[in-house]
Parts: structure tokens; sequence; C-alpha cells
């Protein structure tokens, strides 16, 4: 091999820096996200939309809900099964969904991501604690 | 070859692998499609990028041949300016700045010039033309941010960096999940070097299958990938799970994931699996180019070529020695009396 010193420092280089995720989690065991319900969200069974509807889009359902109400002034919700809501993320999602560490915190956590509900909006108390 | 082969060709090939993995998923192939095939790919990404390297380092080099347009070093009177030492390397430490510039900044595409011959009479104009550069500079950077941003399925903690280029990348707060303007820019800047390719007459003529595929392939990569965040969602928990699992050597597959989401990854994995063997492969030629890494220095260093065969010379002197006496009767000048 020609240069062969500079080449192969090259490469181990590279690879090194492709192989990143193979060797960066090594000897870190991954917990998996088990979100948990509050006793009352279970007694109440059903989210404004299905489970599954709710686990893919509550991110675009929230975004509507605030365009609805901050810019339209509409407050009332259809959900499933004709039901109706008020469009509040304080006053209706959180009445159930009190526990921000142990049911939102879960999984943005796990896949990195961080909504921006909290620099308006009051967090709930338990996370005052802290974590 | 004609156009439409070579465009539709590549076009089909691409819509056919889509069409492998919706297959597969039909027949509930998901450990096929998402642990045999990601660690075929990887395996033959870092395989054959080490066995293109390693050929191209058996080649000698016997001779300096950058193509430099700056003055060389010479004479002590005769001045550089600094974009000399540049575009004209003499010691390793410029070849480096110069690497830097091309790797980081584009800077041969940069000088990229359009010929045209005007309509009125033979004369030939030179324009800069540097849309090729914007785009192909906004493209692989932007590929790099997407690609980066990636590791947050990969990483458990995730690095602050990652969140970092996330943050910068939706900074806009557009919608819900926000949108992340390097994914927007990538399909943007490789849809122009599609178009490119097709409306420019003579990069259209010399194209062929192998340039129109990788093409393809990344739109159907950053395409899904966009559909996948915004409209078609899935479990991305599962997603992380699935990840995490193959990096850590323990693969799993989550159930419940949503088929576009394998629609992303076997693309992503064909293309890792076909860069080593593709034009795709100069991400480690660009290091490699003798034209860019060389420094110009013919003039003060001898280069040997290796394979010179040994030459038995027989130098004057010797020739002198053996026919001394005969050169004497001769009357011929002799060096040595």
């Amino acid at each position: 091999m020609y240069d062969g010193g500079k080449i192969i420092t090259g490469l181990i280089i590279g690879v090194i820096l492709l192989s990143f995720p193979f060797w960066y989690n090594l000897g870190k065991a991954a917990k998996f996200p088990e979100p948990k319900l509050t006793p009352k969200a279970k007694q109440a069974g059903q989210c404004v939309e299905t489970k599954v509807y709710m686990k893919a889009h509550h991110m675009q359902l929230l975004n509507k809900w605030r365009d609805d109400v901050v810019r339209k002034g509409y407050r009332l919700y259809v959900g499933l099964n004709g039901k109706m809501f008020k469009m509040s993320l304080q006053n209706e999602c959180l009445k159930c969904h009190s526990n921000k560490q142990e049911f939102c915190d879960k999984c943005h956590n796990f896949v990195d991501v961080k909504p921006y509900c909290w620099e308006c909006h009051i967090e709930p108390k338990e996370a005052k604690g802290g974590k | 070859m004609s156009f439409n082969l070579a465009f539709y060709s590549a076009f089909f090939a691409v819509l056919g692998l889509v069409g492998i993995v919706l297959l597969g998923l039909g027949a509930h192939l998901y450990v096929i499609f998402g642990v045999v095939v990601p660690y075929v790919a990887v395996l033959l990404f870092f395989v054959g990028m080490i066995y293109r390297v390693v050929r191209w380092g058996r080649c000698p080099v016997p001779f300096r041949i950058p193509t430099v347009c700056g003055q060389q070093q010479s004479l002590p009177w005769i001045k550089r300016t600094l974009g000399d030492k540049i575009e004209s390397p003499f010691t390793t430490r410029w070849v480096i700045v110069r690497m830097l510039l091309e790797v980081l900044c584009f800077r041969s595409l940069f000088r990229n010039l359009s010929v045209s011959l005007d309509k009125e009479g033979p004369k030939l104009s030179y324009f800069s033309n540097k849309w090729l550069w914007l785009w192909a500079i906004t493209f692989h950077y932007s590929f790099l941010v997407v690609l980066l941003r990636h590791l947050r399925f990969f990483t458990q903690p995730v690095p602050g960096f990652v969140h970092f280029l996330d943050s910068i990348d939706s900074f806009f707060e557009i919608g819900l999940p926000q949108i992340q303007i390097s994914g927007i820019i990538l399909l943007i800047a490789v849809t122009f070097l599609l178009i490119r390719r097709i409306t420019n007459p003579q990069v259209r003529y010399i194209s062929l299958p192998s340039d129109y595929f990788p093409l393809f392939l990344i739109i159907g990569i950053a395409f899904s990938g966009i559909l996948m965040r915004y409209w078609y969602k899935v479990d991305v928990v599962a997603v992380k799970e699935l990840a995490l699992s193959l990096v850590h050597l323990n693969p799993q597959v989550p159930k419940g994931i949503g088929w576009i989401f394998y629609v992303h990854l076997f693309l992503v994995c064909v293309l890792f699996a076909y860069f080593p063997f593709s034009k795709l492969v100069h991400m480690a030629g660009i290091f490699l180019s003798p034209t860019r890494n060389l420094p110009n220095n013919s003039r003060y260093v001898r280069h040997i070529n290796p394979w010179n065969p040994v030459v038995k010379v027989h130098t004057y002197e010797e020739y002198e020695e053996e026919f001394r006496e005969k050169m004497k009767e001769a009357g011929l000048p002799l060096e040595k009396e």
C-alpha cells in the first residue's frame, strides 16, 4: 500500500465516526417507556378519540385545539361518539392525565421530544417537585 | 444509452424496491425487513467502503498530478499570495487547507462555469454558474443534518448535540410535529439535482441509470420520511425500540410499526448497501483524489516511479575503463589518463 499510514488512519477515523450508534450505547441499558394512567383516566376508559388515534395524532389534535381556541374562539370539540369536550389542555386533558412525569414525559423523553406546551401553560403541580 | 432507458429503468427500479417491501410486509416478513436487511446493508457498507479504500491505496501514484490554478512555489523573488498557496499547495499543511475547503465548501465546484456560444457570431462566453454548487452544498449539508438528527433513535440517552440540531431545525415552530427545515431543503435540493440532469442537454446526454438511481432513491427516502413524520404516523417508541435493539446486537421487532416505516428503512438499507459500489463512494474518494491531495512540488522533490524496473547501467567511466587502450591508440580524448 502506498501512503498506507495516512490511508489506514483515515479509514480507522471514518469507521469509528460512522459506527457511532454501535459503540455510543455500550454498557448503557435502555429503559423502554411505560406511561402510566391515573386512576381517573382508567375509570374514564376513553379519551376524546380512540387510543390508536391519540397515540399517533395527539400533537396534531392539540395544535388544532390551540388554533381553534386562540384564533377562532371555538371552545367545544365533538369527540368520539358525539361526546362534547371543552377544548382546553389544562382543564380537559390534565383533568385525567394529571401525571405529566409518569405519562407525557415517559415517551417524550425516550424519543427526545421536548414539547413547548409549558412555555405558556402551567405545568401540573407534581412536576414542581422536580425529578 | 437513451434518456428514456436510463431514466425509467432507474425510476422503476426504485418503485420496484418499494413494491418488494410491500409484498414482504404482506407476507409478514418483518424480521427480514426489520433485522436481516439492515444488518446485511450495514455490513456491506463497511466492508465495501474498506475494500474500496484499500484498493485505491494499493494503486501507486508515481507522479504529482494536482490540478492547480495558482503560482507554484518557485524562485524566492516570485511572490505567492494566499490564494496561490491554497490553489497550488507546496507543503502538506497547505494540502490540508486545500482539502478542508474542498470537503467542507466544495471549492472546485464553486468554480463551475457555463460556456455558451454567442448567437450573433462566433464568440465564446464563460459565465459564473453557482447553481450546481448551491444545490449540491445545501443537499449535502441538509442530508448530514437529517442523518445526525436520526441519532435520536439510535442513542439512549440522546446526546445534547442531537437535540440542539433538532431545535435549530424546527426553529420556526410551524405546526406539530414541528416542520424540520432540513428535510424540506433536502427534498428540494435533490429534486433540483434531478431536474438539472433532465433539462441540461449535455448532462442529460451523459446520464446513466447509475446517475438517476441514487437520485430517485434519495427522493424516495426523503419523501417517505416526510410522509411518515407528518401524515402516515408510525409508533415512534416502537421504532426506537427496534433501532436500539439493532445497535445493541440484540434484535427484536416490536409489533405494530406502520408499513411506511419499513418502506423508509428498506430504501435507506438499499442506499447503504449500494453506497460503496456506486458513484456515491466519492464520500471516501474525495480524500484519495490525487488531483487534490498531492502537493505541487515536482520541481523540488524527485518522485520515483515505484514500478520502475531495475535498469542495468553502464556509465561513461566504466566505458572508458573498458576501452581505455583502444581509445588511446585511436587518439581519442580521455577524462582520466
